[in-house]
């Protein structure tokens, strides 16, 4: 209990020193979060939306394992980009291992199935709605996706922020892309379990309130952002 | 030149031939034979559950024809763009008002600014000028239903099918309505309207189709349907009996 005690002094005390180490490592987990959820985005709400107005012949398994993919184990994630971006790997010549950049490529495949599997759910529902209308209108198959997205954008939200929610939390991946360099790949959560390895459990503590802290903040802002539950928008 | 011809060219004649329309291997409507000609407003008639919205959903492509043909005076693809269809259900996209009635247009290309321009006049036509910056899904039941109207004109299509536009509207509302329709018809519309209502088919007919068990149980001018009507079911329905 006192260390829990201890723990939020230390996120108080993290947070008004505005300690140039501290927040170097809270800008690269916004960083690499926030690139992976834009990336897995892009991906995620076409793919969802193109799953929805589309039939073909294994589209139930597709959605099936579209749907299996979002609980992918982050180690097998990690595993796989160290692999690929390994010196004797495919991609070895990029030189990507324990960079950002490898960390957002392993957050990329971990969340893109989520965002991708809850805005097909979303827009589904949409689909049964506009369905008619919109082969009434002769939109095309990309115009059908286009307004899909478009007119289920504050709801697809929620797609997008369980996506980052994700992100922001994950450990295994990107310790083992990332490597949890100082100065160069050290995010909050591999901060946090380095702490802890070394017995320094109030500052571990710390850095877990201030993560938690940043996950409700990005909630907000985008919420408030995107003007959702305000009585006369939809 | 050819595309000038065919701009020009209404779509018209809408030709049903041995038209058949299956859900799940059941015969829900059919076969049916008719013609759709250029001018008039068409009023669908027949109990629930006759094929009315059926027929519509097939002669506008809707609904998977199972058999036989429906034809135009041009090709699908250009055929296709010149009709337009309100549904009994007005579906209301996540947008405001404005940007509602000009998607037609923008799904053709047509640019943001000038595609906001018409809809502006036509949200005037049809007496939603005051609510152009409302969102589309907390308008009324009849404003919604004006709405869906000028989002099926913008585009002046050769025909417009109404599924029971006034379903859910009151006196008032219909009578906005009814108003807008007879000034499409003027304009040079082709109307095929489906409704349950005897005192709006009257009003607003120039031939009837009566539907009975999923076949065109009749069809002539509305003057004749009215009074002189030629089989049982059709008298039943027109004096408020049950139809069997």
């Amino acid at each position: 209990m006192n260390e829990i005690t201890q723990g939020l002094a230390e996120a108080g005390r993290l947070i008004f020193s505005l300690d140039r180490d501290f927040l170097e490592i809270v800008g690269l987990s916004l960083r690499v979060t926030l690139s992976a959820v834009v990336i897995g985005s892009v991906i995620g709400l076409p793919l969802g939306a193109w799953l929805v107005v589309n039939r073909f012949r294994y589209r139930r398994h597709t959605i099936a394992v579209m749907n299996a993919l979002m609980g992918l184990p982050p180690v097998v994630v990690g595993l796989m980009v160290y692999m690929l971006l390994s010196r004797a790997g495919p991609f070895g010549v990029f030189d990507l291992l324990f960079t950002p950049t490898a960390m957002i490529i392993a957050q990329v495949i971990i969340i893109t199935p989520l965002i991708a599997s809850i805005s097909h759910q979303t827009i589904r529902d949409l689909w049964a709605e506009y369905h008619d209308l919109l082969i009434s209108l002769n939109a095309t198959r990309r115009q059908r996706i286009v307004a899909l997205i478009w007119d289920g954008r504050r709801a697809l939200l929620t797609a997008m922020l369980a996506g980052f929610g994700r992100g922001i939390g994950e450990v295994g991946a990107i310790m083992i892309v990332g490597g949890n360099i100082d100065h160069s790949t050290r995010v909050l959560t591999t901060a946090i379990s380095l702490e802890t390895g070394k017995g320094n459990f109030a500052f571990a503590m710390g850095l877990g309130v201030v993560l938690i802290a940043l996950a409700v903040l990005v909630n907000l802002l985008i919420h408030t952002l995107s003007r959702t539950e305000r009585a006369s928008i939809w | 030149m050819m595309k000038a011809d065919t701009a020009q060219t209404s779509i018209l004649p809408l030709v049903l031939t041995g038209a058949l329309a299956k859900i799940r291997g059941k015969t829900i409507v059919g076969p049916i034979d008719l013609t759709i000609g250029q001018l008039g407003f068409t009023i669908v008639m027949g109990p629930n559950g006759s094929g009315k919205t059926t027929l519509l959903r097939l002669m506008h492509g809707l609904q998977r024809i199972s058999g036989g043909t429906v034809t135009c005076n041009l090709p699908d693809k250009v055929a296709r763009v010149r009709q337009s269809y309100v549904f009994q259900t007005p579906i209301m996209m996540r947008r405001y008002v404005v940007d509602s009635i000009a998607y037609p247009l923008r799904l053709r290309g047509v640019e943001k600014a000038s595609a906001r321009a018409q809809a502006t006049d036509w949200a005037e036509r049809v007496g939603l000028g005051h609510a152009l910056d409302r969102p589309a899904p907390v308008l009324s039941g009849g404003e919604k239903q004006k709405l869906s109207l000028a989002r099926a004109l913008i585009s002046e299509p050769d025909i417009l099918f109404l599924d029971e536009p006034c379903a859910n509207l009151d006196g008032r509302a219909t009578r906005e309505i009814e108003t807008i329709l007879c000034e499409t018809q003027a304009r040079g519309t082709r109307l095929v309207m489906a409704t349950h209502d005897m005192g709006q088919a009257r009003r607003l007919a120039s031939d009837v189709v009566f539907m009975y068990g999923g076949k065109v149980h009749e069809t002539g001018s509305a003057s004749s349907f009215f009074d002189q009507p030629q089989t049982p079911q059709a008298a039943a329905f027109i004096n408020g009996d049950i139809v069997e």
